[in-house]
């Protein structure tokens, strides 16, 4: 006989888990992190970054530092997007996926290119682990090449909205509001030394500031005291689904290839180097579509909700689909949802049905974005 | 802490209950309210509607979350809060006055004994 003992698992904090406690935030486990879910409810967080700036605590995220003479290479192999689109001296950032060999996504990534040489990649907590453990497992054709994950050592802090920039600005070393949309530099901001990039996930302009963990909190003081609002992993969710910007576990995943996911803009089949999955990937891009993600707006109130089923709307209300991601869209004052159909329903303004708690309920295909300001 | 009211019964699935004669309004708690956050729609069910106790007569929901009503009392829906359509907050601002959901004739008074009181209610939450 023998008893299997599951090993303790550990919640993980970021640095700025007393911030969010001193602030009366509500905190959930999400990913193997204590994070925010909430401060003073999501509805106000989401006006803050429609309308004014929010600041979101983002330092779960995993961080991994890829340097070297063969970082470049290794990218290239790795990344499905074309590395060489960012320029050598660093300075820019490029949206990016890690797919399989038979074209399933690992993960949904960010590639910022600090230098010819040096790049931070931005992975899901969720997958950090993983990712991980398949990059390490892609280096031995790279012999200058140090992987670091930093992400203990590191904070991340998204600020977003129409005012992030001046916000932002106001404590900056350098200008910020030249940065173009995913440019980065390297600026001090209230005496911190960070890597400000102006990236977001949120549908707003706004910047993501890198910095060291400890000065985390201080960083963070000072950008609410300058009239940034703390804002929690709900208000964000909400805002990307506004946003149409997927999320990975819900509009993709390792049984979803890019191209049922709207995601096959970022695959450059045409790169010059070959990439992992490069082969079926292609192949798919040149086959008929059998699903595709698209975006549903409801007529009535009813809220759409992940796994959800979809319905025609006009012919006996076949199964067509499911809801992907779904909200309350407080800035557009109804449900709105992600939603993976048969390729054959998703023209838009086809009326589909929402099946929610054995009712029926109408509904539209909608272009993506619901809302977009950047 | 939480408002809960000492004249009002209590479920553990954290509806009120105000029983005026052989009627019973019932509505969400201040503790369940805050938990939810922000509400933002809620179903409920059709005048003359019959329930059981444990039935589910409706839900409420939050930007974020979904949570289901169960009928704390066996009897006939006799009215529904219609105010509350698409003035949901009513319930976050004041759960045990405009924010009650809807009123039940009574089937059954004795069931109201096996309803938790203030106090029973309190140690529920944790207060």
């Amino acid at each position: 006989m023998s008893t299997i003992e599951s090993p303790a698992t550990t919640i993980l904090r970021t640095s700025l888990f007393e911030m969010h406690g001193a602030a009366g935030a509500k905190m959930v486990p999400f990913a193997g992190w204590e994070m925010p879910i909430q401060y003073q409810g999501v509805l106000p967080e989401v006006t803050a970054v429609r309308e004014s700036a929010g600041l979101f605590d983002v330092s779960h995220m995993g961080r991994v530092r890829v340097r070297g003479g063969d970082a470049f290479a290794y990218l290239q192999h790795l990344t499905v997007n074309d590395v060489s689109r960012l320029p050598g001296a660093g300075g820019a950032a490029q949206y990016s996926l890690l797919c399989r060999e038979a074209g399933g996504i690992i993960d949904d990534i960010i590639v910022y290119r600090l230098g010819p040489d040096e790049f931070i990649v931005v992975v899901n907590a969720s997958n950090r682990e993983k990712d991980l453990g398949w990059m390490r497992g892609h280096t031995a054709a790279f012999s200058d090449l140090v992987l670091e994950d930093e992400t203990r050592e590191t904070a991340l802090i998204a600020v977003q909205g129409p005012k992030a920039m001046d916000l932002v600005d106001q404590l900056s070393d350098r200008d910020v509001t030249v940065l173009p949309r995913f440019g980065l530099d390297e600026t001090v901001v209230a005496g911190i030394p960070t890597l400000a990039a102006r990236t977001g996930y949120t549908g707003e302009d706004g910047v993501e500031l890198f910095c060291p963990a400890d000065a985390a909190p201080d960083l963070w003081k000072a950008l609410a005291d300058a009239g940034g609002v703390p804002c929690g992993l709900g208000a964000r969710d909400t805002l990307r689904v506004e946003a149409g910007l997927p999320l990975y576990g819900h509009e993709m995943d390792e049984h979803t290839h890019p191209y049922e996911a709207r995601l096959g803009w970022v695959v450059r089949t045409d790169k010059s180097s070959d990439f992992l999955g490069k082969n079926t990937l292609k192949a798919i891009k040149n086959a008929p579509r059998k699903k595709t993600l698209v975006g549903v707006a409801m007529e009535g109130r009813a809220i759409p909700r992940e796994g959800y089923p979809v319905l025609s709307g006009n012919n006996g209300g076949d199964a067509i689909g499911y809801i992907t991601s779904g909200t309350f869209s407080p800035t557009l004052g109804k449900g709105v949802a992600m939603a993976r159909i048969a390729a054959g329903h998703a023209e838009k303004e086809t009326p589909v049905e929402v099946l929610i708690r054995d009712t029926h309920h109408t509904a539209r295909v909608a272009p993506l974005p619901f809302y977009k300001n950047v | 802490m939480s408002n809960v009211p000492a004249e009002f019964k209590y479920s553990k699935s954290h509806e009120w209950i105000k029983i005026e004669g052989d009627t019973a309004v019932i509505g969400i708690t201040d503790h369940a309210q805050e938990e939810l956050g922000d509400i933002v729609y809620v179903e409920l069910p059709n005048v003359g509607r019959v329930l059981s106790v444990d039935d589910v007569f409706g839900t409420v929901e939050s930007v974020k979350a979904v949570s289901e009503l169960y009928s704390p009392l066996s009897g006939e829906v006799v009215a529904v809060n219609d105010a509350l359509v698409g003035a949901e907050a009513v319930i976050n601002e004041t759960p045990y006055e405009s924010g009650w959901l809807i009123k039940v004739k009574l089937k059954d008074a004795a069931e109201v004994e096996t309803l938790l009181d203030d106090s029973g209610y309190k140690s529920e939450i944790g207060e």
